[in-house]
Formats: C-alpha cells, structure tokens, sequence
C-alpha cells in the first residue's frame, strides 16, 4: 500500500502545492554598533523587521560552512566581542517561540541588558567588526510549478531554489496565521496533518542546516513517509 | 563615449554549473523588465572587474527581454586623474585634489550628459558604476526611469571632505549598491548591499585544455617540478605587490625553488599604475625566480593559465572593493591567502577557504604552511570552489541588481509579491 493511499480518501481535492520562490537582496539600515551599549540601543530602536532578518538572511547570503551560532548576534557577541556566554544566551532565541516581533525584540534586549549588568565593562569590537544592522528587501513570485499529490513532494523539493526552501518553511510560519509552514499546512488538507513527515517536518531545527541541508532532510522526510521516489 | 558590442553567452550555457532553479528563478525575475530599457553607465571598456562584469551581463539581460545597453563615458586624462584621486580617498588615501580637476570632472560629465541624454532621459532603469559618471543624474535634467548608483569601491572610512563632494552627486539617486555593508555611508535613500561576481564561463575563468594550461610555463619560463605562487592584481599600492614579494623572500627560506610571479596590466582609468609597476620592479631586482608580468588586458586565458598553475594564489591587499582575483582563484580550486580587509573577507573564510592575513610576514607563514600540506591545500581548495558556486557567481550578481531595482520600482516595500 503507497503511505499516501489513505489520502485519496480525504473529503475533496485539496488545492496542488502552489511553488513559490522568492528572491532576496539586502539593504543596509544604516545603523551600526560598535560595542553592546550600542547594540542595546539599536535593537531597542531598529525596525522590527531587521530584528527577524538577522536571523535568517544568513541563510541566504556568504557565511561560514559550519552553522556554529543560529543568528547573527549571536554569531557577532562571539566572533567580534568575544563573549561566549553572550554568544550563547542569544544563540537559543528562536523566532518562531514569538507571536510577534516586539516579543522577539524584548526578549533580546533582556539578554544584552542583563549581560551589560553582568560585564564591568562594555563588550567592545574592534574596528572592522562592527554589528551592521540590516534588512531584506523580498521579491516574491510563482514559480508556476505546481504539486498535484503529496507523493510527488519529495521530487519537487529535491529542485526548491534556496528562495522556496526559505519562503515555504523557514518564512511561512511567521507568515501564516495557523503557525505553520506552507508544506505542513499543505499536508494537513490533505488529511496527513497528524502524519509522521508532518512530525518529522515540525521537529526539524532549521536553525542550525544550511540551505542544502535543509533541502535534502525535507526530501528525504518526504520521501521516507509520501514515497514517490521508489524505484 | 561609445556604445559595446558584446561576445555572445546563453543562459543555457549557466545551468550545468547553478542549477536550472537559478535559470528558473532569473527568468521569472525578468518579466516586469522585459522590453523596458536598462542602461548601464561606466568609465572604462577594459580593464578591472567593472568592465568585465558587464561584458557579460549585458547580453544575459538581453536574453531575459531586457532592452539593456553599456555606455562608456569618455574623459580627459586630468578627468581619470581627478577620479583615480577619489578612488583612492575613498578608500581612505589623503590626498589633495586641485579644484581644477573637480572643475573638469564636472565638465568631463557636462559634456557626456549631453551626447547620452537621448539615451538615459528615457530609459526605464539606469545603473551607473562608480564615481567617475556619478554627476550624469544632475546633468541630464528630467529623467523618466529608476537610477540606481552603484559603488565598487572599499569607502569604509573615505576622507571625508572627498565623501562629501562625490555625495552631493549620488544623493539624487533612488538607491545606491555597496559591496558590503561596512561600506555603506549615510545617504537619503535605500542602500542595498551586493558583492560582485565572476563569470565562470568567460576565458578567464573556463576549463582550459592541457595545451592552454601549459603554456603558463612555456610563456613565462616557470618550472612546473617547483611550486609556484601567483598574486594577479594591477599595479596599485594598495594591493601590496611589495609586500607580496617580503612575503615570496621570508617563505623561500623554508620552501627552496619557490617562484613568484605577480601579474598585472593597466586599466585606462589608472595613471598610477607605471610608478607602482617601477617599485615593484626596483622591489624584486635581479632575482630569476620572481616574474613581474605586465600583461595586456585580453590576456584572459594566460591569466587563468597562471592561477591554474599556481599551488597558492595571494591577494594581499591592503584595502579592496572586493578583489575579484580572490574568487577567480577559488574557483580554480585554489586556497587564497588574503589581505584581512574589505570583500577580501566575505570570499576568503580564514582556515576554511583560504586564509586572512595582516602582514607579509602572515602570508609567508601561510604559504609555508599550505605548501607543507597538500592535503589541507586541495581541501580548502575544494570548499573555496563551491563557495564561489553558491555566493560569487554571475547569475546570483544578476538577480541581486534585478530584485534591487523592483524594490524601488515598487516603492521600497520590505515585501512584494509579483503577480
């Protein structure tokens, strides 16, 4: 029996996976910080929307191989302060624990302020290595690619440009009002909500996997629990 | 000032290396430009990464529906002295510009405005490259389409009196383009931020045949049995040439029969270049085993033959735009020790990709060392390649520019979704 045989039997056709892409260039805000006061009172004060690129624009940009720090400010306290408590206070902030960003915002700021309670003197960078706080400008588009059956899923991710991978999972759930990304919710009309890919989708921590990784886990979840790749 | 005729490469040519997602996606971008007319303005045909990144992008936006052009301004040599001035005060140089030559850069741009009106008054997007056409917006007057300025150049700390005069220039523009984020300046308009690319299909960059490959020793008379260093940049202080030739003499100690050669020729834009070749030269003296090479600059192949050849690759620069050499060399599997500076830092990740260094004794520690392990040595050789793969290419070059320009065009929402 195909994994996806039940599914047939769910109430209508849910609508094909409608692929989309998306691409992203980076703008510069302007600010910058050269020391943790400064960053203090630049995350108090930046668009909240360069607050969230910070964590992931990464993703999609030049950086190192090795995922050590989950976000920027992470990755700058360690590699430009040199503060590795700070470092790694802010490496378990995840956006996707926050209904919105003002919380996410908050929540960084308790952990700089607590740390300039902490320190005796201000974390300082050395020139060359300022915090440049940036933004994204998103370009988002129809691939005109379409997924009719969720057997056909691990195919289709297989080809996702690092612009679907960001925009179906790593952006939907701060985009969609049910909190999920765009191949679960997908897989939920499909009666397979509940499902072990499902699951195995929630569970996957993209926080630390670079594009291709992220890629071939999905496919490979996917493919392990919809099928459509058996030989 | 002229118009470009371009060598002709198809996107189909692209997709065995970036994917046919990447084709995909450039496509799709494409559509709210076709038929619309982009022109790109600049100040040299040849020489420098500028021009060679237009050659080829130019004729890929033709073939996505663009009607895109190349202009060339053309300028007097008190011009391309007043603007090699600004090149090197942005770049943190002091130096005193005489109001003479601001008088004929202005009047060097007055006259090129006018034989371009016809063709940027009207056009729907315009980018212009650099400083040395940046005054063409106020001198055109009424202008139709979305101008964007784009700026190549390290303008980390500029001296700022020099900032100040060029800025009066660029704060018309809808957006400015920097290489990196540190080189941003406070402008009253969206600053996007992204890094040049290299063509992996033009002659500097393609597969060569044996034949091409060897004639790197023939031509230039290196031995292939001893191991061989190349730095290829132009003749510029600040990229270090002599530093780079400290450096050959402290690793030669350790590494005998090592050779060094330093190539570079001269872009039309550059009069400093022959006083700079002549302290090299004076540099590396009577020693058999450094070659300083002057080529012309279609020299493409013998250039990419010589990075081929190289066990390391230096670019050693004191500031850099972004040092285009440093991703050509990566993506000939070559591990680059790099100056710590500017873009030079995106490309070259230390101990992953290559390795960063602050001094001539740094990049004769480092060659030592890669040189001593050649297992290490073709490692980061490989992770430099797909690097450049994911970050440096061409195409990626040209989505950045065309998703820049939608965003203004579309009012600078963080977000649009194309219909």
């Amino acid at each position: 029996m195909h994994p996806t045989d039940g599914a047939v039997q769910a109430p209508g056709t849910p609508e094909p996976f409608h692929i989309k892409d998306c691409s992203v260039v980076t703008i510069a805000t302007g600010r910058h910080a050269q020391n943790l006061r400064e960053l203090r009172d630049h995350l108090a004060a930046v668009d909240a929307m360069s607050i969230y690129s910070h964590f992931w624009l990464s993703r999609l940009q030049p950086r190192k191989a090795d995922l050590e720090f989950s976000n920027d400010f992470a990755a700058w306290a360690n590699g430009a302060l040199h503060d590795d408590v700070l470092a790694e206070r802010l490496s378990m902030v995840n956006p996707s624990d926050f209904a919105d960003l003002e919380e996410l915002r908050q929540t960084l700021l308790d952990i700089v302020e607590q740390r300039l309670d902490e320190k005796e003197m201000v974390p300082w960078a050395r020139p060359g290595q300022r915090f440049d706080f940036l933004q994204a400008q998103v370009i988002v588009f129809d691939t005109g690619e379409r997924v009719e059956r969720p057997e056909q899923l691990a195919g289709a991710v297989r080809s996702f440009s690092a612009g679907s991978l960001f925009y179906h999972l790593i952006d939907a759930p701060r985009r969609r009002t049910d909190g999920l990304d765009d191949v679960r919710a997908w897989l939920a009309a499909w009666g397979l909500g509940d499902g072990p890919a499902a699951r195995e989708l929630a569970a996957l921590d993209w926080q630390f996997l670079s594009i291709a990784q992220l890629r071939e886990r999905v496919a490979a979840i996917c493919a392990a629990h919809l099928g459509g790749e058996r030989a | 000032m002229s118009t470009l005729e371009t060598k002709q490469t198809t996107l189909a040519d692209y997709a065995p290396i970036v994917g046919e997602s990447v084709i995909r996606q450039l496509e799709r971008l494409a559509e709210p430009f076709r038929g619309k007319r982009f022109v790109h303005v600049n100040s040299t045909r040849v020489g420098g990464g500028v021009a060679e990144i237009l050659e080829k992008m130019v004729p890929l936006m033709r073939e996505l529906g663009i009607d895109a052009t190349w202009e060339v301004i053309t300028g007097t040599p008190d011009f391309f002295q007043c603007t090699k001035s600004f090149h090197n005060a942005l770049q943190g140089d002091p130096v005193d510009i005489p109001e003479r030559l601001l008088r004929e850069y202005e009047e060097v741009n007055r006259r090129n405005a006018e034989e371009l009106k016809d063709k940027l008054a009207d056009a729907d997007f315009v980018l212009i490259h650099d400083p040395q056409p940046a005054p063409l917006l106020k001198f055109i007057g009424n202008r139709k389409g979305t101008w964007l300025w784009r700026c190549h150049i390290d303008a980390s700390r500029p001296q700022r009196w020099v900032w100040r005069y060029v800025r009066q220039w660029v704060e018309a523009y809808d957006g400015s383009i920097f290489s990196l984020p540190a080189f941003t300046q406070a402008l009253p308009h969206p600053q996007f931020v992204i890094p040049p690319s290299i063509d992996p299909l033009s002659d500097k960059n393609r597969e060569l045949t044996a034949e091409e490959a060897a004639s790197a020793y023939t031509r230039f008379g290196l031995d292939p049995e001893r191991p061989l260093i190349v730095q290829v940049s132009r003749y510029d202080r600040f990229k270090d040439p002599v530093g780079v030739i400290k450096a050959y003499r402290m690793a030669r100690r350790y590494v005998p029969g090592l050779q060094l050669v330093l190539v570079g020729g001269g872009a039309t834009d550059d009069p400093e270049g022959e006083a700079v070749l002549a302290e090299v030269r004076e540099a590396a003296g009577d020693d058999p085993d450094i070659h300083v090479l002057v080529l012309p600059p279609d020299s493409h192949v013998a250039i990419n033959a010589l990075q081929r050849a190289a066990d390391v690759v230096l670019q050693k620069s004191t500031k850099e735009g972004f040092g285009l050499t440093v991703s050509e060399a990566m993506w000939k599997h070559k591990p680059v020790i790099g100056g710590n500076v500017g873009g030079i830092r995106l490309q070259v990740i230390d101990y992953e990709t290559g390795f960063l260094v602050n001094s001539p004794e740094g990049a004769a520690l480092r060659i030592r060392w890669l040189l001593q392990n050649p297992d290490r040595q073709a490692q980061i050789g490989e992770r430099a390649r797909e690097h450049v793969r994911e970050n440096f290419l061409l195409t990626r070059h040209l989505r950045e520019y065309m998703t820049a320009f939608l965003g203004v065009h579309y009012g600078n929402r963080p977000r649009v979704e194309l219909g």
